[in-house]
């Protein structure tokens, strides 16, 4: 008997499924701070959320490194998923991975030890898809920049509290940084590197 | 003088070289057939039973038509399954050995289609076929994991794969036979010394 007998299955169809994916997380990277849903439904396993599990079939493939850190990682299930619908590879180092998936935010490692890409290549660097209790409630955080028309505000629950105060690297490093998406169950949002965060009432 | 010597010790054993891998290549040429079953032999050895079983099915359907499998498989009682990985078509290399044991090399990319399917039980079988067939794809998967289960392999043995088998050999002995038809034997003889 395979080992894929309790392995969650991928999207229902592909090609569709896929595309509207990427609509909205390009959707979402263009409005920073607005909140996209991800309608395309797929099987996850038990530490991915529905919107992780359809970014990590749209955007993954074997030229992609992912790094999972230690809440996705507990058991082999997250590993054996991304292999058999992604290929992508899964690495021990953050610091060469283009995406890492993160479902304990509070245990986040420090930004530096992620890639930034380089000043000719800045898009080598690592995009971190942070999993977060809800991207409707939670202390206010305004949001400016490319993209965005008037300063948008976003409430997010978000452990530790300081950590979208920690993306403010992004602004000396330009064109490196790190591009972010937050998810919450099927919903997210996109903070790419040229956004300017500051907690409301600043 | 030196260097006069140097070329002379080194053309025979070119020579020489050249021929003995003239000879190699041919006796590797001439015995293809025969090497080929010896190679399938160590292997069947190699892995299990029900594993050699699943290859048998796999190679056969792989070169039966869609609409036959499709045909075969509407007649038998399907448990339930769902399609762990969706039909997909992407391209291999196909990679090749000169003579079946020479130093390998690319041959070219070839279209192939793929698929899983679990069935309700846990079984996982995979399908792939060459082509852009994707519905063949998912038929020779459903067929791998129902040879897995034990409810289900005696079934498709009865109702599917023994009629393919007899079709398909059929089909290869009419056209072994309109072959040998055509046959031309060529014979030499042997020139008389005296």
């Amino acid at each position: 008997m395979t080992t894929f007998a309790e392995l969650p299955a991928g999207f229902a169809d592909k090609v569709l499924s896929a595309q509207s994916t990427f609509r909205s997380v390009m959707d979402a990277m263009a409005r920073p701070g607005s909140v996209q849903k991800i309608a395309a439904a797929a099987g996850a396993p038990a530490a991915m959320m529905p919107g992780t599990a359809a970014i990590a079939l749209t955007l993954f493939d074997h030229d992609t490194p992912v790094w999972l850190d230690s809440a996705m990682a507990e058991t082999s299930e997250v590993t054996k998923w991304l292999k058999f619908h992604t290929g992508a590879p899964v690495v021990e180092d953050c610091s060469i991975c283009s995406f890492a998936l993160i479902g304990d935010t509070a245990a986040l490692p420090e930004l530096g030890r992620f890639s930034f890409g380089s000043n000719e290549y800045p898009d080598r660097s690592t995009t971190l898809i942070l999993q977060v209790g809800s991207l409707t409630e939670g202390p206010a955080v305004e949001l400016r920049g490319p993209g965005i028309d008037r300063p948008a505000v976003l409430q997010a629950a978000i452990e530790p509290p300081d950590l979208l105060a920690r993306l403010s690297i992004n602004a000396a490093l330009f064109p490196r940084g790190i591009d972010v998406v937050l998810v919450a169950g099927d919903a997210i949002v996109a903070i790419p590197r040229t956004t300017l965060l500051s907690a409301k009432g600043d | 003088m030196e260097a006069e010597e140097g070329i002379g010790k080194n053309i025979p054993v070119v020579t020489k070289q050249s021929w003995r891998f003239n000879i190699k290549l041919s006796s590797i040429i001439d015995n293809l057939i025969a090497a080929r079953q010896i190679m399938d032999l160590t292997d069947e050895t190699a892995i299990d039973g029900s594993q050699a079983l699943r290859r048998s099915a796999m190679a056969l359907l792989a070169d039966c038509d869609a609409v036959d499998i499709a045909g075969r498989l509407d007649g038998m009682a399907l448990p339930a399954h769902e399609t762990l990985r969706e039909p997909e078509n992407g391209l291999v290399m196909v990679r090749g050995r000169i003579g079946g044991d020479g130093a390998p090399f690319n041959v070219g990319e070839a279209t192939v289609s793929r698929a899983v399917v679990r069935l309700s039980s846990g079984e996982v079988g995979f399908g792939y076929t060459l082509g852009r067939d994707r519905q063949k794809a998912r038929m020779i998967a459903l067929c791998d994991a129902l040879i897995q289960s034990a409810d289900h392999a005696n079934a498709l043995e009865a109702q599917v794969l023994a009629p393919l088998r007899a079709a398909m050999a059929k089909k290869r002995n009419r056209s072994a036979a309109e072959t040998a038809a055509t046959r031309v034997d060529f014979y030499t003889m042997v020139r008389g010394e005296g």
